[in-house]
């Protein structure tokens, strides 16, 4: 065999792996993380089309590069292929993705019914959500459902996983086996009341959050400290989200029309007296990356480069932090090999195979 | 029809004006737009009665709980008329004057003692478990600029209360069969079941 990789099945790649002791999922995610490796995440920028061939090359820049993709559900209720879909294609591949659960646009009947169909479909981590209100979207008319909320959500998962059983108590004859995630946003207000959210969020069923944007490091620093203290690093494990920006315009635009994402004026000032205020934005990136990495209980990093899907390669690898590890890359077998030998004599020599041929050859 | 807007990675990309964009722009900031407006929403502008409650979220929790102890003790009433005659009318008065304290929205599985007597069932996206991470700098909502974040709001008014760490609890999803119908005298019908279990337990054992 040529390539085995550490976490995958040898039996093949779109195959969950065998659970380890301990683990609750099958997936390479909790392998990384819970092995206390540097966690690298992305995300994939949803396409607006009915083709599987958008999702696959928009997933292969990130090839060898992040630890896992996730799918997002309508982020900023704006209409997009729906995270079921993404994963489905992206489980197919070999992919690990985080599928992606908000609250907004369906109700508990709905979303338990897609936790079972994405675990069927090989999805190991589920990130559950609130979602943003349906104003800030491309449909502002839309009934926003919000019939359970993220914590119910993450509490919902985790009984269908632990309990084997739907929220009315009903049985499952398999249960899903879930990484169960969850969002924080350390720079929203009410500050102090953040950290026990996370709390909330760990006692509810959460195993590892991704943070908004951190562009404020010391505010994030001062979060950590309080969330050592509680003593929730060691029960959860925390990504921080950090992102490039293209332009202090961007940046500017961004802050007032995003809710959630705090932008200090320091780094719109830095930005700004950029001569190529892109490449400053990738730098700002990094040297971020660089000091939230060094904060004890940062377990990883997410990074979102909406748009800029193919500076996430160069981030990583500018940064360090995968320190010469490889995460999981799609590569060439010696079957795919065959496969693709057969194909091409069949497509490129000239043959001519009729029925009738084939029986004078076998006389 | 398509306009332009500035892409996040610099270069301008051509979209279509949609519905929402029209409405949108067709008011500044500060009026009244009905794509901002989530269906919830009651007509008010003002919040300085819920606002109030939240203040005195101490006092509130210390009545409550007299108020509690009263409907207990009017149980054998409550049972002698049948919970679901004196259903109406005390559904009536807990609409009306949890309506004017809390802007109450009759879920009917009241948890304001949970929430520093912040009814979350106002926030736009009906969270009872704490705020969502779009909370504005002001601590103003995402949804509706002009109100102040019911969490925000929660967190500040449990601060005061005796019981205020309740707010760490885990809350169960909204059942949605229970609205429209009187916590009040759930509440009490539950407590004095409990009552009527652990007296029958010790008197069983005595």
């Amino acid at each position: 065999m040529i390539g085995r990789q550490r976490d995958e099945n040898p039996a093949g790649i779109h195959l969950p792996l065998e659970p380890l002791p301990g683990h609750t999922s099958r997936g390479r995610l909790e392998r990384v993380l819970r092995r206390g490796e540097f966690a690298v995440t992305t995300e994939l920028n949803p396409p607006d089309s009915a083709d599987p061939e958008d999702v696959y090359n928009r997933a292969k820049i990130f090839d060898g590069w992040v630890d896992a993709i996730n799918a997002v559900d309508a982020s900023g209720a704006n209409c997009h292929m729906s995270s079921v879909g993404i994963c489905a294609l992206l489980t197919r591949m070999g992919y690990a993705p985080i599928m992606q659960i908000a609250c907004r646009d369906r109700n508990r009947i709905a979303i338990q019914g897609d936790v079972l169909g994405g675990a069927a479909m090989g999805v190991a981590n589920m990130l559950c959500l609130t979602g943003d209100g349906v104003q800030a979207g491309d449909q502002p008319g839309a009934k926003p459902v919000f019939d359970l909320d993220c914590m119910s959500l993450l509490e919902t998962c985790r009984i269908m996983r632990d309990n084997g059983k739907f929220l009315s108590g009903r049985k499952l004859t398999t249960p899903p086996q879930l990484f169960l995630g969850a969002a924080i946003n350390p720079f929203a207000p009410p500050i102090d009341f953040r950290p026990h959210r996370l709390g909330k969020k760990i006692a509810a069923g959460a195993q590892f959050v991704q943070s908004q944007y951190c562009f404020d490091v010391p505010m994030f620093r001062t979060y950590m400290q309080k969330v050592r203290d509680l003593g929730f690093t060691e029960k959860c494990f925390i990504l921080c989200g950090v992102g490039p920006l293209a332009s202090a315009k961007t940046a500017k635009w961004i802050r007032s029309n995003v809710p959630g994402i705090h932008i200090p004026d320091a780094i719109i000032t830095r930005l700004e007296g950029a001569q190529d205020q892109k490449k400053e934005g990738k730098q700002l990136c990094i040297d971020i990356i660089n000091e939230v990495k060094e904060i004890s209980g940062v377990s990883g990093v997410h990074v979102m480069a909406y748009r800029q899907e193919e500076y996430v390669a160069e981030i990583v690898d500018e940064s360090g932090v995968l320190k010469g590890r490889q995460p999981w890359k799609r590569e060439i077998r010696r079957d795919d090999q065959m496969v693709a030998d057969r194909l091409d004599r069949i497509l490129h020599d000239d043959i001519t195979e009729t029925q009738v041929d084939m029986v004078k050859t076998a006389h | 029809m398509s306009e332009t807007v500035p892409g996040k990675d610099g270069p301008r990309i051509t979209q279509p004006v949609t519905q929402a964009t029209l409405v949108k722009k067709a008011a500044p900031k500060s009026d009244y737009k009905p794509a901002d407006v989530s269906p919830q929403r009651r007509v008010q502008r003002s919040f300085a009665v819920r606002l109030w409650s939240i203040r005195h979220s101490r006092l509130l929790e210390w009545f409550y709980s007299r108020f509690a102890d009263m409907f207990l003790l009017l149980h054998p009433l409550w049972k002698g008329i049948g919970y679901n005659r004196v259903e109406g009318p005390i559904k009536f008065v807990e609409k009306r004057v949890k309506g004017f304290m809390f802007d109450c929205r009759m879920c009917g599985q009241c948890i304001l003692s949970s929430t520093g007597m912040s009814c979350p069932m106002n926030c736009p996206k009906q969270l009872r478990n704490g705020p969502c991470g779009g909370v504005r700098a002001n601590g103003n909502c995402e949804v509706e600029p002009d109100m102040p974040c019911v969490w925000v709001k929660a967190w500040e008014g449990s601060r005061n209360m005796v019981h205020g760490d309740k707010i760490l609890d885990v809350q169960k999803p909204v059942d949605q069969s229970l609205r429209e119908t009187s916590a009040w005298l759930r509440v009490t019908a539950q407590a004095a079941a409990a009552r009527e279990a652990a007296n029958a337990k010790t008197g069983a054992s005595a």
